[in-house]
């Protein structure tokens, strides 16, 4: 399994150490109320198709931004009111802000199981894999376009 | 009579509006029972007084692909404080998906005093109704259960093969895409967890959703016999069996047909497409 970036690594692993259900609940609902939309300078409604997660029952969308640095910020819409598994997914993902983009081109798109465990149906799942997939690939083209390639 | 009477089903009491629980959720003969997919949304603020009953822990077998048996579900029971008395009120994301499913499987048992919702926990919610996220929990009951019953309402593989041989009709309520074998997966991820993608020959796609309208809540009798009657040919007498992926959209679909329009012979296959896409050799449609 590829290396996972260190921020979103420490709370994974702060994760893990929840093994009381209720308990690991709660703190991802404290997550997804972290949530913070995309800001308008970036994206305004109707949110472009090309952003939005395949799949996604909560109507996700992510777009990237990029740093001086020449690293990416990743930011989050979640149309759905009731989208508060994708709100939490959100915000963990958008721990990778900043993190080397071929780091986050390799994340395993399984963390969505160590985040929610394995009792997701697969409707879920698909949503909440995509919106880690999406960022994965926007990681990726950006870093192949950094390199010309 | 209410709105919902108004709509012309066949059996109405089995729907109740947000104005009803409202009215009845500190009854004591009533227990009021969220059913989500989202694992986060009971915990995030429920109606007061509800019970979370979840699909994957509550309803399952752990091991098996199967549902939970008698000594199970009576557990089930009597954590949540359920007498044989006791009026259980589905409700739940995803327009009442999941809340359906529960009462399907509650229904295996018999426990027929159950009710939906109408319109599910996002009418309750954007109605301003109040939500808390207070722990709740009821003095544990005796229930006692009588063995699963299967035949009525659940259909099994070989069942689906007789079923299919001797052109009986079928629903698909899966989406379109889903119903013609399109793949949808995203990459690395497997299309729907079948080898094969279409549907089961002679079925009829009717999405499930389409039972709903834009509020979450029912559509009237006669809307509802459009879509199952005029476009798929149904007819209220037809021995029907629904399916979908796992059997939790065609349990919505069964709920419409059975209690809403009074079909007397609808069976819902759970194995469904993911049992049905990678058996070998059954006929598959695209």
């Amino acid at each position: 399994m590829a290396a996972v970036p260190e921020k979103l690594n420490d709370t994974l692993e702060s994760l893990d150490l929840i093994a009381d259900r209720s308990e690991r609940i709660q703190t991802l609902i404290d997550i997804s109320s972290r949530f913070e939309e995309v800001p308008p300078r970036l994206a305004r409604r109707p949110f472009p198709e090309e952003n939005k997660v395949p799949a996604c029952e909560s109507e996700a969308y992510v777009f990237g931004e990029v740093r001086p640095d020449g690293t990416l910020d990743f930011h989050f819409a979640v149309e759905n009111p009731q989208g508060i598994s994708a709100k939490a997914m959100a915000v963990l993902l958008d721990t990778l802000s900043g993190a080397p983009p071929e780091q986050v081109a390799e994340i395993d798109q399984d963390i969505v199981y160590r985040v929610f465990g394995r009792e997701l149906s697969m409707g879920k799942s698909m949503g909440l894999m995509g919106m880690v997939s999406m960022v994965k690939n926007m990681a990726r083209k950006f870093a192949e376009s950094r390199e010309g390639r | 009579m209410s709105e919902i009477e108004n709509r012309g089903y066949v059996n109405p009491a089995v729907l109740v509006s947000t104005d009803w629980v409202a009215d009845h959720m500190n009854d004591q003969d009533i227990r009021l029972v969220e059913s989500n997919e989202d694992p986060l949304l009971y915990s995030s603020g429920h109606i007061p007084g509800a019970v979370e009953v979840d699909w994957t822990r509550d309803l399952n077998d752990p091991v098996r692909r199967d549902y939970l048996g008698r000594e199970g579900f009576e557990a089930l029971m009597r954590r949540i404080g359920a007498t044989k008395d006791t009026t259980v009120v589905f409700y739940g994301d995803r327009n009442n998906w999941w809340a359906t499913y529960a009462f399907w499987v509650f229904q295996l048992f018999g426990h027929d005093k159950a009710k939906i919702m109408d319109g599910g926990r996002i009418k309750w919610v954007n109605e301003g109704r109040p939500v808390t996220r207070d722990a709740v929990s009821y003095p544990a009951s005796d229930y006692t259960a009588a063995d699963r019953d299967d035949a009525r309402i659940r259909a099994f593989r070989d069942e689906v093969l007789r079923h299919v041989e001797s052109n009986r009709p079928l629903i698909d309520v899966r989406s379109p895409a889903e119903y013609t074998g399109e793949r949808l997966h995203m990459p690395e991820y497997p299309n729907e967890g079948a080898l094969r993608g279409g549907h089961i020959p002679g079925a009829a796609n009717i999405p499930w959703a389409r039972a709903v309208r834009e509020d979450g809540t029912f559509k009237p009798a006669d809307e509802l016999r459009g879509l199952y009657e005029k476009e798929a040919g149904l007819k209220p007498d037809d021995d029907v069996v629904v399916y979908c992926r796992i059997g939790e959209r065609s349990s919505h679909t069964w709920f419409v047909l059975t209690h809403l329009l009074g079909y007397s012979q609808v069976r819902n296959y759970d194995g469904s497409w993911t049992e049905w896409g990678n058996l070998v050799g059954v006929p598959i449609e695209r």
